[in-house]
């Protein structure tokens, strides 16, 4: 199976792991994410006032590229899933929009479509049970903390992803790798998103209730499918366990890096180096690198 | 706080361009706070959530513009998502920070950003901020 993907700028800079264990770990479940032949970056904001049908150019571009290769659209980075997902409603719900951005970038785009999370697909055309048969690693031993925040579920009306409150598409994820489910109360907050270049910290603190929610879980790892969520999560450890003490840094993986880990791929190429806090001495003490 | 209200006031140009802008009807919000209680941010907040909807009913949007609430609003939506008169308020968030922008110029100077800060972040924050930080 081939599905036209969608990178996005950091998958392509500095989330190089993230982008490669998903083209590797998809490729040995036999489905071909394909890149756009073009593509640019999609905003990685949804415009929030009405008269901001700039901000859809973007994304939409992007839209009429993955028409002309497929019919889906796959999409590895939350964020970029959130702001495709939500511009295509636009597209095609809204008629006067529809015709103002079209009209603006000569294309005659109506939503046609359909934008999918990898976890959809994993979920949809590989299923759960297909997945975990594929695993050749034993995560048995490993609790995992699923972290979500903000752009895989909200809003829910028009993400309609998984359950706002209490999602699950990343516990069976994780129980379809074999590994356990850390369930803490904190894996839908925001981390602070954006706010974190510009506010550091304000948005510290926001990870940190996060980091402590998942360690007090009993969590080995967290992992995560934004870039963004990934960094403001890990890069600040240190500080944080010298202001909070007793705190434990823990590592910040995606999901499709624990994805290959999980299918026995060569990590080597997942960029586990460049993480903050180094995920490969607890990965190689369970066994899995 | 003392606040004098008048029909005047309470309709005034800016809350009339907030609504036209949001698409969100201020007078829905029945101030159950539920917002603010859902809020990652508010402990760092001057102005709870709530009370910002609570001031634009009333008129007074000056103490709004200069709190620092609307700059520390990621429009993460967990308010919206629970709200239960449905008000979106990460899109009046938006509006009131594009209105104060459009009048006073961008939030931020792009080129006075650290380099470290540049050399580090991922380029979705950059993308981020920049729209939501300059008009």
């Amino acid at each position: 199976m081939r599905i036209p993907y969608y990178p996005g700028c950091t998958l392509s800079t500095k989330a190089k792991g993230f982008d490669q264990a998903a083209r590797q770990s998809f490729a040995a479940l036999g489905i071909e994410l394909a890149e756009l032949k073009t593509w640019n970056c999609c905003g990685a904001t949804f415009p929030l006032s009405r008269d901001n049908l700039l901000d859809l150019v973007g994304p939409v571009r992007n839209l009429v590229s993955a028409a002309a290769e497929g019919d889906k659209l796959a999409v590895a980075c939350s964020t970029c899933f959130n702001v495709l997902k939500r511009s295509n409603l636009v597209m095609r719900n809204e008629e006067d929009k529809r015709e103002k951005v079209n009209f603006f970038i000569e294309a005659d785009y109506a939503g046609s479509v359909q934008v999918l999370h990898l976890l959809e697909i994993l979920r949809d055309e590989v299923g759960w049970d297909n997945l975990a048969k594929a695993v050749k690693k034993n995560l048995a031993d490993l609790s995992v903390a699923p972290y979500y925040g903000c752009m895989f579920l909200r809003p829910p009306k028009e993400m309609g992803f998984d359950d706002h409150e209490n999602p699950q598409i990343l516990e069976n994820f994780i129980r379809a790798l074999g590994a356990q489910v850390a369930d803490y109360p904190h894996r839908a907050e925001c981390c602070g998103n954006y706010i974190a270049a510009f506010d550091l910290e304000t948005t510290k603190e926001m990870s940190y209730l996060i980091l402590a929610s998942a360690r007090k879980a009993g969590a080995d790892l967290i992992v995560t499918g934004c870039p963004l969520c990934q960094f403001n999560l890990d890069r600040w450890q240190q500080d944080l366990a010298m202001k909070h003490g007793g705190f434990r840094p823990i590592p910040v993986l995606y999901d499709t890096q624990l994805l290959g880990i999980a299918l026995g791929l060569d990590a080597t190429t997942f960029d586990l180096d460049k993480h903050y806090v180094d995920p490969r001495p607890i990965l190689a003490e369970k066994g899995l690198i | 706080m003392r606040i004098q209200l008048s029909a005047a006031k309470v309709h005034n140009d800016f809350i009339r361009k907030v609504e036209e802008m949001s698409g969100q009807d201020l007078l829905k919000c029945y101030q159950c706070g539920e917002c603010s209680a859902g809020c990652p941010a508010a402990f760092a907040m001057d102005l709870l959530p709530n009370q910002v909807i609570r001031l634009l009913q009333l008129g007074e949007h000056e103490a709004v513009l200069k709190s620092k609430t609307i700059w520390l609003c990621a429009a993460c939506q967990q308010c919206y998502t629970r709200c239960p008169k449905g008000v979106d308020l990460s899109r009046i968030m938006e509006a009131v920070r594009d209105l104060l922008m459009l009048e006073q110029g961008d939030r931020i100077v792009i080129e006075k950003l650290p380099a470290e800060t540049l050399a580090e972040f991922p380029q979705q924050a950059f993308i981020s901020g920049f729209r939501k930080y300059t008009a």
